[in-house]
């Protein structure tokens, strides 16, 4: 028998924080939902979409707009989003 | 380990206590010291942890200063790690090192420079990597999300042969005198090589390797994204037999850099992809000002150059990014 061998963590060793979505709306009337272009070609063209589709089945709809899609979307965009907003969907592109 | 996820595809070395001990011996810098807050998951990442990680790479104790620098230099919002790692895109970052320590820990910046066969080469820029994906969290899969991703996300870590350069360094063009030890990191593919066999006169060869750059990530982006050229020996012979400098290459090279974006428009050749119509009529240079990184590096022999395309540039995406390497 061989001893065996003890290895150091290479992990950060700390968990990240779970956190669950929120329960999907029944339905859309009277709630604000937020889309968020992530600033790429082409990722208003299925907002505006989208958008037409929201307000037809009675939601309000609030338009963001990340400043550049290669970073993560700015913590007061994050905030306002969820302050504002009782949904949302985020848009990719191309 | 494997099963752990600790790994990149390729066997590890196992961090024992001994190893990780003797790998932080060769840094004056604490092991419980941040060297930075690690992208994805932004959690501190230690001293310690790089060593772990550097060990599992299988780097030598004395390449831990380059890449605790690396580090440093790629979680800054500047370079954007997040992403660098999680743009569909497949770059990673491609670390280039100057000063003295390339010499002291045996980098290669000659025969096959950009391939294998150099422990250094091949682990500094694998620990790095590691780090980003142990301590990080960011694994394929996750928030890496590279459509084909490249080797540059494997690891790439080279050193400019500076020694037989009859140019100032890529780190003295970014500000560092000669004997500073520094890293500089690129958001960048993997490489391409450029052959020219034939010219024998900087002009020649200067036309020859803008056609080659103009084609760099796409033919139809303009200013957007960066390049990092790498001159061979033989093809730095051409410039240095003419007498040019770095700054009269650079100034001749972007002569032939100037793209006429009627011909790139969307739409124009059929061509779907392109520039908007806003753009119509104009003469841009195919790099913004300073998007254009060259060093000089390969075997004595080869009339050769590498062409390795960037990402998005600038505070729109990556900025290329160095930093001093201190022991």
């Amino acid at each position: 028998m061989t001893e065996p061998v003890t290895v150091l963590d290479p992990t950060s060793e700390a968990t990240p924080g779970q956190r669950s979505l929120n329960p999907r709306p029944a339905e859309l009337e009277g709630l604000t939902v937020g889309l968020l272009d992530i600033s790429k070609p082409k990722g208003a063209v299925f907002l505006d979409r989208l958008e037409e589709r929201l307000t037809a089945q009675g939601a309000m709809v609030r338009r963001y707009a990340k400043p550049t899609f290669t970073k993560p979307a700015p913590v007061d965009l994050r905030h306002e989003i969820a302050t504002q907003c009782d949904a949302v969907i985020e848009a990719l592109a191309d | 380990m494997y099963d752990r996820g600790w790994s990149d595809g390729l066997p590890l070395v196992p961090p024992t206590r001994e190893r990780v001990l003797r790998m932080l011996d060769s840094t004056s810098r604490s092991g419980d010291e941040v060297v930075a807050l690690m992208p994805p998951n932004l959690v501190d990442c230690t001293v310690e942890k790089v060593a772990v990680n550097s060990v599992m790479a299988g780097c030598l104790p004395e390449y831990l200063p380059v890449v605790l620098a690396s580090l440093e230099a790629i979680c800054t919002d500047d370079f954007n790690m997040h992403g660098v790692l999680a743009t569909t895109m497949g770059v990673g970052p491609v670390l280039v090192v100057n000063g003295p320590i390339a010499t002291r820990i045996g980098m290669n910046s000659g025969v096959n420079v950009l391939g294998h066969g150099n422990r250094a080469n091949a682990t500094i820029g694998r620990a790095v990597q590691l780090v980003v994906r142990n301590v990080g969290g960011g694994a394929p899969g996750g928030v890496d999300r590279a459509t084909h991703g490249s080797m540059s996300k494997l690891g790439f870590c080279f050193a400019e042969d500076e020694e037989d350069s009859p140019w100032t360094t890529l780190a003295e063009d970014r500000g560092f005198d000669r004997s500073v030890d520094v890293v500089t990191a690129f958001c960048g593919e993997g490489p391409r090589i450029l052959v020219d066999q034939q010219s024998r006169s900087a002009e020649s060869l200067v036309r020859m390797l803008a056609e080659g750059l103009l084609a760099s990530v796409s033919p139809r982006t303009v200013m957007g994204m960066d390049g990092l050229l790498v001159l061979s020996p033989e093809h730095m012979a051409r410039f240095s037999d003419a007498g040019w400098n770095r700054p009269r290459f650079m100034e001749e090279l972007e002569k032939f850099l100037m793209v006429e974006t009627d011909g790139i428009l969307a739409g124009a050749g059929g061509i779907e992809e392109g520039l908007p119509p806003a753009l119509a009529g104009l003469t841009l240079p195919k790099f913004r000002p300073g998007g254009l990184l060259v060093v000089h590096a390969g075997g004595p022999a080869g009339l050769f150059s590498a062409i390795i395309g960037g990402w998005v540039n600038g505070q729109m995406g990556s900025e290329p990014t160095s930093r001093e390497i201190i022991r």
